[in-house]
């Protein structure tokens, strides 16, 4: 069983146009910054995207829009992006927003085995139209489901040759879920280390849900808000 | 005198607890984090993924990978705890996090609040609001009682699109602390200076004036 490609360019080498593709990451923060690059050169367009925010107009998600690959991009929190409210507001662009927590549990639950869960986010609002609604211990409830998706990029800190991962402050955030949720998980890791040296009571990503896994090179990590004291 | 943004922030933290955790969100509840009186000790959530959020870092610090729900670099605490987006949220449904403190572009007097769009003008989404508002047991409002052309703000009905139902228990505005009570708002305080009469013409939905309504204090 080999799972190491040699860079992000090999490691997609199947995505086709059309597919749909989770993509990890909060902001600038956890984002597979060589798989993102890669998928511009490759060209692939009328993706659906699956990540909680779009990027800033020249950094992640934003590259991909300022090439027009993207049809839909499903998110909870899009702002900080002209080009994306640009395609938005003129109809090039499809977009789905969705509560942040249900975002999560969809991809969990994609990840988990479970078609469907409810929750009370969006209750009596506009994102509640045509959706199922039940009532537990007197409150509601709306049905949601777990995402289906073509691939997942993930970005770790360090990961093994079997695909073992462990990520790093908040850069974790929709990564361990997307991991576990895609039909085919490829996995960018900052350091690539041979089997064994990962103590094992620190992995947050079981190798199970990984299927290709590279080292990635030239990380800007860019920070959208440097904030100091 | 109506209060600054910062004086807001101030009134509302005489609202924490000890040993309270809490989620601030972005703007005037963020400011929140630098009035925490001394003799108590509350833990920040981040809906990021972070539980004990630390203040923002020295410029030698500065972490990537480190950052807040508002996407600002940050910092740990000793007792701080890091996890993903789905146990992030798992533990707000769960009602663990004992208070939420958002800003707002409308709240009702049912308790139903609009803070996520503006048809035609705003499509940056709600984020983790409506999860919170979904589930926090103790939802404060933090924001201007009026918007920019003066209209009030606390309303019968929202007119925007809703982020949640009947979940907001309490507003703190540049003119007042006014909780919602049955279906109608209820008034507490008022920022010093300020008159009930000035409170009840700048707010639009059903207000209960008590027969004394005292000076805020900080």
């Amino acid at each position: 069983m080999n799972k190491v490609f040699k860079n992000a360019d090999e490691a997609i080498f199947d995505v086709e146009n059309n597919n749909t593709i989770m993509l990890g990451g909060f902001g600038l923060c956890g984002i597979p910054e060589n798989l993102i690059s890669a998928l511009v050169k490759k060209g692939s367009n009328g993706l659906t995207c699956i990540s909680n925010n779009a990027g800033v107009d020249d950094f992640g998600i934003g590259l991909l829009l300022k090439t027009r690959q993207v049809k839909k991009m499903i998110s909870s929190y899009v702002g900080e992006n002209a080009e994306f409210e640009r395609q938005l507001l003129s109809g090039e662009l499809a977009v789905d927003l969705i509560p942040q927590g249900t975002l999560a549990e969809r991809c969990r639950a994609a990840g988990a085995g479970i078609p469907a869960f409810y929750t009370p986010a969006g209750v009596g609002t506009e994102i509640a139209e045509n959706k199922e609604v039940k009532i537990f211990n007197n409150q509601e409830y709306l049905l949601e489901y777990a995402f289906e998706s073509d691939f997942a990029f993930v970005k770790a800190w360090k990961g093994d040759h079997l695909g073992n991962l462990i990520y790093r402050g908040t850069a974790r955030n929709f990564n361990p879920m997307m991991a576990a949720a895609g039909k085919i998980t490829i996995v960018e890791v900052e350091e690539l280390v041979p089997t064994g040296t990962l103590d094992p009571n620190h992995i947050h990503t079981p190798s199970v849900y990984v299927d290709r896994i590279f080292e990635g090179k030239n990380y800007e990590k860019r920070i959208e808000k440097m904030t100091i004291q | 005198m109506a209060l600054t943004k910062f004086e807001i922030a101030q009134r509302i933290a005489k609202e924490l607890k000890n040993g309270y955790y809490v989620n601030l969100g972005i703007g005037i509840p963020t400011l929140i984090s630098n009035y925490i009186p001394n003799d108590i000790s509350v833990i920040m959530q981040s809906e990021n993924g972070l539980l004990g959020m630390g203040p923002f870092p020295k410029k030698e610090n500065v972490d990537a990978d480190l950052i807040n729900a508002g996407k600002e670099t940050i910092t740990t605490l000793d007792g701080s705890s890091l996890f993903d987006s789905a146990e992030s949220f798992a533990m707000i449904r769960r009602g663990r996090v004992n208070l939420t403190v958002l800003g707002a572009m409308e709240v009702s007097q049912n308790g139903d609040i609009s803070n996520w769009k503006i048809p035609g003008k705003m499509v940056k989404g709600m984020g983790g609001a409506m999860d919170l508002v979904a589930s926090a047991k103790n939802i404060i409002v933090a924001m201007m009682h009026t918007n920019k052309q003066g209209e009030s703000k606390l309303l019968s009905n929202c007119t925007l699109p809703i982020t949640g139902i009947k979940c907001v228990k309490k507003v703190v505005t540049n003119l007042a602390v006014i909780d919602v009570v049955n279906s109608q708002f209820v008034l507490k305080e008022r920022a010093p200076g300020v008159t009930t009469q000035e409170i009840v013409s700048a707010t639009e939905g059903d207000l209960l004036v008590p027969e004394f309504v005292p000076e805020m204090n900080f």
